[in-house]
């Protein structure tokens, strides 16, 4: 499992996790199972690191000082993190992406994300057989049109879309929102309606609530 | 990483700036002032008093003895259902103490400053020197400025770069007016800037700087000058909490008898979501701030109920419009649209 998470630090996710019943990051991490790419600290070490210590290895997120839109260093890591060394045994290798918009605020084209997802799902899905879990950010009335490409375009090649949005009544203590998940039949245009099923939740300290709509604890 | 968006005379982003500051300064933490407008001794020298514990309590109890003499305990006969509501509390009780209070007429005294360690950037100081990261298209200045608050974290060691400094302390951070053209960046004067990504990429940078050290910061930001939207969308995604302030000066907001009481409003946009699922989401979405003489105060938006006759049509619509999100309480508020009129 590669977890790539750009906007918050290993440390938090990793008690994020744990509070989520006892998921813990570290010890997978130590079995190897479990490689992270904490995307703000890569940063930092590319930008304020001494010049003396590169290894071979360009940094994965070596297009924040370049000057292209080049995700090949990113891709190249995430592939070589996935791909299975000789003794391992793990099956199923998945790739978690926090946040793919971010890459858009650093300044990489839309098109060079879609590029690097589209390059990562050979790589994992058909190559590995494995699963890719990618996190974006969108609003109604966005104005964001690079995100907004972004996201449709993650949508149309997507086989399960989970929408998280709040109620459209507003804000509410006792149901945080709605999330949405959305199945789709087949990729091709056939008649079949793609299957959706609609929950609420609320969230909680340890864990999260699914409800079906109108059934939350608050109003039985 | 506390974003705010200023209101359109910066004077109100100005006090909660200096408020942030101030408090640093009061709690012996170091400080680290940036600034492309004014000098940073400056804003350091105007920064606001403590106050005591015992003043601030007595102005408090008297505003709220005043209030409770006009209360009498009829029980309500038509809003019957509102009577099991616990009565408004306007200001913050004097129970739940956090952080401290200060008197907006007079300014720090420069003892209790001498004890700070502090450190300041003063944009048009700094411009000889040369950046040295590579970060490829980003505004100079900006450079400038990561290099400097990098250089601070790792010189006083607030990254644990350094064990053998035992007393940790934590840097506040204060970035004013950033975004704006002071900085060398144009996203406040033109509708296609030259290089969009030059803030959030900042952003992104002093974010990772922030998380791998004990630093929290505070940047206000011209919001009202970006043109385009989509900045400012995808600052809200990088940045912890985001608040806007609206001021009423010089706005039709103003005159409106709504808000008679106070100074402007303030937008909730984000709140920090650090170590856990939830975040402490408050009973009501609708604040308000006001200066007083001595105080800066942020309460709850209590609408006065609406009992006028005279109001003409259009204005309640307005009214009706603005008001369409506020939280029960508000005592009997005619919200509708035209066709529903009661």
């Amino acid at each position: 499992v590669l977890f790539a998470p750009f906007l918050q630090s290993c440390l938090l996710c990793n008690i994020m996790f744990y509070s989520l019943e006892g998921v813990n990051l570290t010890a997978a991490k130590e079995r190897g199972q479990l490689v992270f790419l904490e995307g703000l600290k890569s940063c930092l070490d590319l930008l304020f690191g001494e010049e003396e210590e590169q290894s071979g290895q360009p940094s994965p997120l070596q297009f924040i000082s370049e000057s292209a839109s080049n995700l090949k260093a990113l891709f190249d890591f995430v592939r070589t993190s996935l791909t299975p060394a000789g003794s391992d045994s793990w099956k199923g290798p998945v790739l978690l992406v926090d946040d793919l918009s971010v890459l858009l605020s650093l300044g990489i084209t839309p098109v060079a994300v879609l590029d690097f997802i589209h390059y990562c799902r050979v790589a994992v899905c058909s190559q590995l057989k494995g699963n890719i879990v990618v996190l974006v950010h969108s609003n109604e009335d966005s104005e964001d049109e690079e995100n907004e490409l972004v996201v449709n375009s993650l949508c149309h090649h997507s086989d399960l879309i989970l929408w998280a949005e709040g109620l459209a009544t507003g804000f509410c203590k006792d149901v945080h929102g709605q999330i949405k998940i959305i199945r789709r039949v087949s990729l091709e245009l056939t008649a079949e309606q793609d299957h959706v099923q609609i929950y609420q939740y609320k969230i909680q300290d340890k864990n999260v609530t699914f409800f079906a709509r109108g059934l939350s604890a608050a109003v039985l | 990483l506390v974003f705010t968006e200023e209101d359109k005379y910066g004077l109100y982003s100005n006090l909660l700036f200096k408020y942030f500051l101030a408090e640093g300064v009061v709690c012996g933490h170091d400080l680290f002032v940036a600034s492309a407008k004014e000098h940073p001794d400056h804003i350091l020298k105007e920064l606001p008093a403590p106050l005591l514990d015992d003043t601030y309590r007595n102005e408090l109890g008297e505003e709220a003895t005043a209030v409770k003499s006009e209360d009498f305990q009829d029980s309500m006969k038509i809003a019957w259902r509102y009577q099991n509501l616990p009565k408004m509390e306007a200001s913050p009780t004097t129970s739940t103490k956090f952080g401290h209070y200060y008197d907006v007429s007079k300014t720090m005294s420069p003892e209790l400053f001498q004890s700070v360690k502090w450190h300041s950037f003063y944009l048009h100081e700094e411009l000889s020197l040369q950046p040295k990261m590579k970060i490829c298209n980003m505004n100079s200045a900006y450079a400038r400025l990561l290099q400097s608050i990098q250089r601070i974290i790792y010189q006083e060691g607030f990254d644990g770069s350094d064990p053998q400094k035992k007393q940790k302390n934590i840097l506040r951070i204060g970035i004013q007016s950033l975004g704006s053209v002071l900085w060398g960046d144009d996203i406040c004067s033109s509708d296609t800037p030259e290089d969009i990504n030059s803030l959030t990429k900042f952003l992104y940078v002093l974010r990772g700087l922030l998380r791998k050290s004990l630093s929290a910061c505070i940047i206000t930001v011209p919001a009202h000058l970006i043109q385009n939207k989509a900045i400012m969308e995808r600052v809200t995604n990088l940045s912890d909490m985001v608040v806007g302030l609206e001021s009423f000066i010089g706005s039709e907001r103003e005159t409106n008898p709504l808000y008679k009481d106070y100074h402007g409003l303030v937008h909730v946009h984000q709140i920090p979501r650090l170590n856990s699922l939830i975040c402490d989401v408050s009973d009501t979405k609708d604040l308000a701030f006001r200066l007083k003489r001595k105080l800066f105060t942020i309460e709850r938006l209590h609408l006065p109920p609406d009992l006028s006759d005279t109001v003409s049509r259009a204005s309640k619509q307005d009214l009706a419009e603005s008001a369409k999100l506020l939280s029960s309480g508000c005592g009997a508020m005619a919200i509708g649209k035209k066709h529903l009129d009661f």
